[in-house]
């Protein structure tokens, strides 16, 4: 359960990216949140992984009020979600194998375990086969491939994705469609970022919409 | 507790990789590291070779008489008798200045020199052990030695090495200062070394913290790096010294054969080594904390 009311984000210069947005996500669920670029939607993710904090209001995901959060429990906190970045954030001096293994070493999980766990989420993306390759020998549609394996290896309650039909063609999106609504029949909370409305079309999932930073529709 | 131990193991084994992959860079700040213990440490190893000498001369501080040169048989042997009796007298032996010469003949190359003097230019001499070897009772001793008659000089042979006390006080104090002053730097190399590489691996770190990595995490291979870097540059301390030590003492022989003395320097103890390796390597530990921190909350989003 992911609760937001009254939140209001400003960021440093005084631009107001969210105003007063409240509503709430049950867990699994599956939810898009639309609108035109630059509507807030990326802040709004930033602020549930708690990458942002918000200038008013309060934010609670299944019961942890993120205000009242000491500084050292908010690693704790981000291991609930597997994030999928708009930029992918891939490391590019690693192999796709050792890009996947960081959230599982981050996590301390033995390593035979951690190898299993890497290889089926691989898998799961279609990407095993290019285990010991390197991120920039993949097409965009693979990197972002790779991002999503990165964020389901450790099996996260809730997934976050951001614009991740990013720059795809309409063949790949609805591949990419599909993968979601996999983990989200298997319990994951989806929440993904998108101004891609081929992708709501074809889902019909509830959208939550913003418009120059307020709520249009929940 | 398993896991925990593997997760420090393979940290420690790619912080190794990450040293051997570049390893010129890393031989230059093991070297630089090297140096600047070096320079303290061996400060040190001779100070306390100097205190070990002094030590043996301390350690049994003798008081020598020398006796007026008209001192007759007559002489010596009432000076014999009241040493005899007296009871600050622990053990005593005559020392006649025949037999001084032939000593000085044989221990110092000196025979030329002495030979070419027309007589015999050393007094008779006794070498006292005293029974109490306090400073106090020492010099009462000596005190009482001086008024004898026919005595010239009465010498306490603690003297001197008292003076190089007090000298390898100042000297101890050198080393500390020293030490303080290469510490900073070795803190400072770690700090710059540490700082760049965080530089290099900026993207790993950003990723790893908004995917839930805690600050210990993040800290810990750049930890073990600072120290790994310090326990090196420590390894190339040791060996500049033990090194040092070696040449010195082949050298030292070769000298002190041409007096017919033998001395050899002693080389760094097991507990000295130690302390070395593990003050070298918190440091770098600290140094390494120290860049991390620095970068962590300067990079925190909030
Ligand atoms: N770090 C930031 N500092 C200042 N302004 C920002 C920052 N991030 C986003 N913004 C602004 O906030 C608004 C919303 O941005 P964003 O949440 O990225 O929109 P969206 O993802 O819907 O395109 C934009 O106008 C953007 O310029
Ligand atoms: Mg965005």
């Amino acid at each position: 359960m992911i609760a937001l009311s009254g939140v209001c984000k400003r960021y440093p210069g005084g631009y107001e990216a969210l105003k007063n947005i409240s509503f709430a996500i049950n867990t699994g669920e599956m939810v898009f949140i639309t609108g035109h670029s630059g509507a807030g939607k990326s802040t709004l993710l930033k602020l549930i992984a708690a990458i942002e904090r918000p200038t008013s209001g309060s934010i609670v995901i299944n019961g942890q009020n993120l205000g009242a959060l000491r500084p050292g429990a908010i690693p704790f906190l981000r291991r609930n979600f597997g994030l999928i970045f708009q930029d992918h954030k891939l490391l590019f001096d690693r192999t796709l194998f050792d890009n996947v293994m960081l959230p599982l070493n981050i996590r301390g999980f033995d390593r035979r375990e951690a190898q299993k766990r890497v290889r089926a989420a691989l898998d799961k993306v279609g990407l095993l086969s290019r285990e010991k390759a390197y991120p920039v020998t993949l097409s965009g549609g693979e990197q972002q491939r790779l991002c999503i394996a990165r964020a389901i290896v450790h099996r996260p309650a809730i997934l976050l994705a951001d614009e991740p039909t990013g720059n795809l063609d309409a063949a790949y999106a609805s591949d990419l469609g599909d993968l979601f609504t996999s983990f989200n029949q298997v319990g994951v909370t989806v929440i993904i970022a998108t101004h891609d409305e081929n992708l709501g079309d074809r889902l019909k999932p509830r959208a939550i919409v913003l418009n120059h930073g307020e709520l249009a529709a929940s | 507790m398993k896991i925990w131990i593997s997760q420090h193991f393979r940290t420690l084994i790619a912080v190794i990789a990450r040293l051997a992959r570049t390893p010129v860079a890393s031989l230059f700040n093991i070297g630089v590291i090297g140096i600047a213990l070096a320079l303290p440490a061996g400060f040190y190893v001779g100070l306390f070779n100097l205190q070990g000498f002094s030590r043996e001369l301390a350690a049994d501080p003798q008081i020598s008489l020398y006796l007026a040169l008209d001192a007759g048989p007559a002489d010596i042997a009432q000076i014999e008798k009241r040493l005899g009796q007296l009871p600050g007298v622990r053990k005593f032996r005559h020392i006649s200045r025949e037999q001084a010469l032939s000593d000085i003949k044989n221990s110092t190359g000196m025979a030329d020199v002495i030979a070419s003097l027309g007589q015999n230019p050393l007094p008779d001499a006794f070498v006292i052990d005293a029974a109490d070897n306090g400073t106090q009772a020492l010099e009462k001793l000596r005190d009482e030695f001086s008024r004898w008659p026919k005595i010239a000089y009465a010498q306490l042979d603690t003297a001197w090495a008292q003076r190089l006390e007090a000298a390898l006080r100042l000297g101890r104090l050198a080393v500390l200062i020293l030490t303080t002053l290469l510490a900073f730097a070795l803190v400072a190399v770690t700090f710059n070394t540490i700082r760049l590489q965080i530089l290099t691996q900026r993207d790993e770190i950003e990723v790893s913290r908004l995917i839930g990595a805690t600050d210990t995490f993040i800290r810990r291979p750049f930890l073990y790096f600072g120290a790994l870097l310090g326990l090196a540059g420590a390894l190339a301390a040791w060996a500049i010294i033990w090194a040092s030590i070696y040449l010195l003492n082949s050298g030292l022989t070769d000298l002190l054969q041409l007096y017919g003395a033998n001395f050899q320097l002693r080389h760094l103890n097991v507990d000295d080594s130690l302390s070395l390796l593990a003050f070298s390597a918190g440091l770098g530990w600290f140094g390494a904390w120290m860049s991390v921190n620095r970068y962590l909350s300067a990079s925190t989003p909030r």
